[in-house]
């Protein structure tokens, strides 16, 4: 079998979010890249399922040279190969269409995503690649197993779960529960450094939207303290105050 | 060019977001001056379909077929690309739940459209500008983008509009779409839900808690608060990691991004990660024994002492109130 992991390159999580160009850029100053966390899970994941040979595990990422480290890392975690294609990743519609591309004329059987990337959270890589190839797709997806052809998979819902069955090949998104982040070894960081990268020109993509500008959120006013020993008062401020409860 | 709403029933009823959804569409259809239509997939009473009229809609579709009770996403999908282009829509909205997540990029990727995922306001319209606000960097801050194809995909962020009442004389009708076999890739074996607990994604209220709680045994007077307020439960990432509670209750930056009218932090020391995915609640309360703890500089209101002595007044409080 074969296995696909895309990957995102993001802001470390406890970057400070701050913008130049009057707000119409994202600044990178000072800003630690790493592997988008959701989409480590996918790898952890393919890895385990992949154990004992029984499927490669190729990583995808539409990205500049600039985020190479990141798909050494992933490679460092133990996927076999990496292709990057070669492009500024814009948008979602941008990214899908690439990954789309690349895709038709190399299949998988399964296509790992990370739920969303924590950078633009737009959740829509995904089902956009699964709906240009035809293929089915399976959001937000925090259990999948494999028995012959076919995958049992557990989906978020609101107040619970789905439990799937699917037809390979398939695309899904990974979350918190599908499998336990790794840490790369000595043996995976230097085996890294020599496994194949592949480089590919993007394709044309017909744009369908354009950034504007960015905001930061509005400050909050001071903070309300209620004395401790007068707790009972906080629920009267939600009440008749705030109207919240 | 109507609006196109779309509405997701669970066992026949729907959620609050659903007409949150609905009075959004109603509004963005007032502001370009063209009707909103609902269409409603799997089986619902007809009264249940006519609640919809209270809230502005002319006219709602309805599909009955046993293969889509439960949702399909590529069916789903299907349908909606097929009723907005029976009705030459402009804008197709849907609340940004699980299900719409996964199902929202596939029908703009069918109508050629751009997507606008969980926004969080009315779009500016000014000429041919259509230009959405939604939340990036896990909620640390917003991003203004311009939707450039003739038709558009919202999604809405849940809790972000609220009600509006607009009472219209409604048409139901049902309808029943062709679909290829290829739609039903995915079967859904069984649905487990929780039904004596609130979601949280989609929650009006919450309560939260994290390691100040010293131990998963602690749980129970956070439970007992969240259910006097009909709040949904929550809590940090050390506290899912250490599996004292599950991570579909995990908020923050690589976890549930939440938007709730009120949000409780107790015992939680507000690390950026965490505060990220809680920004856009209206109000914020925290409890914390440590007066540095980051969360206060966020807080609306904040106590400062032992949760394990407060919550327990505050639940005693809350019922007084509630009567």
């Amino acid at each position: 079998m074969k296995f696909l992991v895309c990957i995102s390159n993001v802001p470390d999580t406890t970057t400070k979010i701050t913008f130049s160009d009057n707000f119409t850029q994202f600044n990178p100053n000072g800003v630690q890249f790493i592997l988008n966390p959701y989409d480590e899970l996918s790898i952890a994941r393919a890895m385990e399922l992949a154990e004992g040979g029984k499927a490669s595990i190729t990583i995808l990422h539409v990205g500049e040279a600039s985020s190479e480290p990141t798909i050494r890392k992933a490679l460092a975690l133990g996927a076999d190969d990496a292709v990057r294609i070669n492009a500024f990743p814009k948008n979602a519609h941008f990214v899908a269409h690439q990954i789309a591309e690349y895709i038709k004329e190399n299949p998988y059987d399964i296509l790992f995503f990370g739920r969303e990337s924590i950078d633009y959270n737009g959740a829509q890589v995904c089902s956009m690649v699964g709906e240009l190839l035809n293929l089915p797709s399976i959001s937000i997806v925090k259990k999948l197993d494999l028995q012959d052809n076919k995958a049992i998979l557990e989906r978020e819902i609101e107040g619970g779960k789905e439990i799937l069955e699917v037809q390979l090949p398939f695309v899904l998104s990974s979350t918190e529960g599908i499998a336990e982040p790794k840490i790369p070894n000595m043996r995976g960081i230097m085996s890294a450094r020599t496994k194949p990268l592949i480089v590919r020109e993007p394709s044309p993509v017909k744009e369908t939207e354009s950034l504007i500008s960015f905001e930061s959120p509005k400050p909050r006013g001071q903070v309300q303290l209620v004395k401790s020993e007068d707790a009972e008062q906080l629920m009267q401020l939600l009440h008749s105050e705030a109207k919240v409860i | 060019m109507p609006v196109l709403v779309f509405v997701e029933q669970n066992e026949g009823k729907f959620k609050k977001s659903a007409y949150e959804a609905v009075s959004f569409g109603f509004a963005l259809g007032k502001s370009i001056h063209e009707p909103l239509i609902v269409l409603s997939i799997g089986k619902v009473d007809l009264e249940v379909l006519k609640s919809f009229g209270e809230y502005g809609a002319e006219k709602v579709y309805t599909i009955d077929s046993e293969s889509l009770k439960t949702f399909v996403n590529q069916a789903y999908a299907s349908i909606i690309a097929h009723v907005a282009e029976k009705i030459n829509a402009s804008v197709v909205i849907m609340s940004n739940s699980f299900s719409a997540k996964g199902m929202a990029p596939r029908v703009a990727v069918k109508l050629k459209a751009a997507l606008g995922e969980a926004i969080v306001s009315l779009p500016e319209i000014k000429d041919k500008d259509f230009i959405v606000k939604r939340g990036v960097f896990s909620g640390k801050a917003f991003v203004f983008e311009k939707l450039e194809t003739p038709v558009k995909v919202l999604t809405l962020s849940p809790n972000s509009f609220g009600l509006f009442s607009n009472k219209v004389e409604v048409a139901i009708e049902e309808i029943s779409p062709e679909l290829p076999a290829s739609d039903y890739g995915t079967m859904v074996r069984e649905i487990i839900r929780n039904t004596d607990k609130i979601s949280l994604p989609d929650a009006e209220r919450v309560v939260s808690a994290g390691r100040g709680l010293k131990g998963p045994e602690n749980w129970k007077m956070i439970e007992d608060l969240a259910e006097v307020l009909g709040a949904a439960t929550a809590c940090s990432k050390p506290v899912s990691d250490a599996g004292w509670r599950p991570h579909s209750e995990h908020v923050g930056q690589t976890g549930i991004a939440v938007s709730p009218n009120l949000y409780i932090a107790i015992g939680i020391s507000g690390a950026i990660q965490h505060l990220a995915g809680v920004s856009s609640s209206k109000v914020i309360v925290v409890i914390n024994k440590d007066p540095e703890a980051p969360f206060f500089k966020v807080a609306d209101y904040g106590i400062v002492g032992d949760a394990f002595d407060i919550v327990p007044r505050l639940i005693e409080a809350a019922k007084a109130i509630k009567g």
